[in-house]
């Protein structure tokens, strides 16, 4: 089944005071389809989703919906809707005002306003929310607000800016349930835009990775998770050890002294490329039976299962089991090929290292930067 | 409510002392005299005695009411485009907004004198130009200018404060509802710097309506306003401080009547007006 595109960016290019923000973006959004823009701060993902919605002109490029260009229409003219990060709701109206917003401007009949305003609160269970004013609601209930006067509008497309990021854990995971089943039940488009890779994997059809202003992979969950492109998707996209590997033949890959087999193909002889191992993939076994040795140098207990980190000459691995083990134990590593994924050399090549450096604290401080 | 402590009434102290002196006693002597007669005896003749003054009265709220109407026609747009300029540009026109302010009130007036004179400068130019002189000073219209220039920063400031502080994605958000830049003025602009207005129209008003000096200079005594009738009274020795006490006191009551029927319209937000 060929799906149409709602949305096409095609060649977008955005500088702000001499700074490229996008560089060359080309994106097709397929219509009904939940697609999530991923990426660290910076990374040109709001940008994109303010040039959809009509707050943004690109220096270059055209963005065209539904087939027709829209350079130039004012956001107001626009077949979509945004929810924005801090919600903006108005505080000068109660929960039905501000549902009723965008009917309002549409000039529907009061009868009308009513029942699509009524529709909307049951939708997102704030039903009997109408007389309430703004500051009375919980953040998680401000959220439900800006979803209803969005989608009051029967936008063609939701346009979505980090919307769970001021929302707690428990909230935001409940949230990501129902904005799912909202897409679903509404049969529109949502464009997703976060830095929160777990959140972008559940929640969409299709991940967006976007690095510098441009486009590093598009996929599904799966695809982005399994096969990634480069080494800025692997390590971006869960944990990664990622290596420099010398692809000896077809299905044959050096890495760290040992010739490994793997699944992959289609590399000249001797071809320098990077080696991704996700952390689960990695059995260990006792050191006469490893393909690989080395000693753990730290253990992490984090519940389902440890997180050790092995060191095999001089290269931190990291590695997800289930097993206990202890700090100093000498440890065989044995990797299937299918856990062996090989990416073509690419700028980001070199730019992650292991994880000597690794601590769970670092790596929470750098969750909760959210985006501005 | 909750117990102050020791330290916090030191510091408060000041202020309270402040306070007291300079507000609560001012007020006390007035309503002491406007409720005695010359010998220091209970009487309400005073307040009876002020319906000499209706005209007075009727003028001055007139006059202050259409002064408040006009500022705040002039200052609404004015708020409005500062807030779409750069920074610095709002710094700049800021400042000239203040300006006239640094200069003494008396001043001020009286150089709208020298402008609006049977020979000052308009009058001057249009006969230059051989037209008829046009009969400016000591007219209603001219008292009314006077006010208006006055008291014109009063609304501009809490008009802009207010409507520089709206945040920008809630016009964003409006925008991406359908809202173009008539309906976003409308429906969120507009409604979010109503404090602004009331704080704008309390503090043009209030100074209008109590004003002396303007109509003196600029409206050659023909309407007498309520602040020249005491300010009048009070020249004329201690025999008329009974009754200028009692206008006094009957013009803040009216003064605190508009008020409470302002807060009116802001009420339930965030603190109401600002004096």
């Amino acid at each position: 089944m060929k799906k149409e595109n709602i949305v096409e960016l095609k060649n977008i290019s955005v500088n702000f005071d001499g700074e490229q923000i996008l560089n060359g973006l080309n994106l097709d959004i397929r219509d009904k389809e939940f697609i999530t823009l991923l990426g660290p701060s910076g990374c040109g993902k709001t940008t994109t989703l303010r040039l959809i919605a009509g707050f943004l002109e690109p220096d270059s490029g055209d963005i065209m919906f539904e087939g027709k260009k829209i350079n130039g229409v004012p956001a107001y003219k626009r077949q979509v809707n945004t929810i924005f990060q801090r919600y903006a709701l108005f505080p000068h109206l109660n929960v039905y005002e501000n549902v009723a917003f965008g009917l309002r401007i549409k000039k529907l009949k009061e009868s009308e306003i009513k029942q699509k305003v009524t529709e909307m609160l049951a939708l997102v269970n704030l039903s009997g929310f109408e007389k309430r004013h703004i500051d009375t609601l919980s953040g998680g209930q401000q959220q439900r607000v800006a979803i209803a006067r969005a989608i009051a509008n029967m936008p063609k497309v939701l346009l979505l800016d980090e919307p769970l990021a001021a929302l707690d854990l428990k909230l935001r995971k409940d949230m990501q349930k129902e904005l799912k089943k909202i897409q679903q039940q509404l049969g529109i488009t949502f464009i997703f835009v976060t830095h929160d890779q777990e959140e972008a994997l559940t929640m969409s059809d299709r991940v967006v990775v976007m690095d510098g202003g441009k486009i590093q992979q598009v996929g599904t969950p799966q695809d982005i998770y399994n096969e990634p492109e480069n080494a800025f998707v692997a390590d971006f996209i869960g944990e990664s050890n990622i290596f420099d590997g010398i692809m000896k033949e077809d299905y044959r890959v050096e890495l760290s002294g040992y010739t490994f087999e793997c699944l992959d193909k289609g590399f000249s002889a001797n071809e320098p490329v990077d080696v991704v191992v996700r952390p689960e993939d990695v059995d260990i076994v006792s050191p006469e039976k490893g393909m690989l040795t080395g000693t753990v140098t730290s253990v992490a207990f984090l519940g389902v299962h440890y997180e050790i980190i092995v060191d095999i000459g001089g290269f931190k691995w990291m590695i997800q089991t289930t097993d206990e083990h202890k700090v100093n134990d000498t440890v065989g590593l044995f990797i299937e090929p299918d856990a062996i994924h090989i990416m073509k050399k690419s700028e980001y090549s070199g730019k992650y290292g292991d994880y000597s450096s690794y601590s769970e604290e670092m790596e929470h401080l750098s969750d909760v930067t959210a985006e501005e | 409510m909750k117990k102050k402590s020791f330290g916090s009434r030191i510091i408060a102290a000041p202020y309270i002392v402040w306070a007291a002196i300079f507000v609560i006693v001012p007020l006390i002597i007035m309503a002491y005299f406007a409720l005695t007669d010359a010998n220091g005896a209970f009487t309400l003749a005073n307040l009876a005695g002020i319906g000499k003054y209706k005209k007075a009265f009727a003028v001055s709220i007139l006059y202050a009411v259409i002064a408040t109407i006009i500022t705040l026609l002039l200052a609404y747009p004015m708020a409005y485009f500062m807030t779409k300029m750069k920074i610095s540009s709002q710094r700049m026109i800021m400042l000239i907004v203040m300006l006239p302010m640094w200069m003494n009130f008396l001043i001020r007036t009286y150089s709208w004198i020298t402008i609006l004179a049977n020979t000052g400068l308009i009058n001057t130019f249009l006969s230059k130009i051989g037209l008829k002189p046009l009969q400016l000073i000591n007219t209603p219209g001219a008292v009314i200018l006077g006010m208006v220039y006055d008291f014109i920063p009063y609304m501009i400031l809490p008009i802009y404060s207010v409507m520089s502080k709206i945040d920008k994605s809630l016009l964003e958000a409006a925008e991406d509802l359908g809202a173009n830049g008539k309906a976003r003025l409308h429906r969120v602009i507009f409604p979010l710097s109503l404090p602004g207005v009331i704080s704008g129209i309390t503090m043009v008003f209030v100074p209008s309506v109590s004003t002396f000096y303007i109509s003196q200079k600029l409206g050659g005594n023909k309407n007498l306003l309520i602040g020249d009738a005491i300010e009048f009274l009070f020249n004329n020795g201690p025999d008329y401080y009974n009754v200028a006490s009692a206008l006094s006191m009957v013009l803040m009551v009216l003064i605190l009547i508009s008020l409470a029927v302002m807060n009116r319209f802001s009420d339930g937000d965030e603190g109401g007006v600002v004096i």
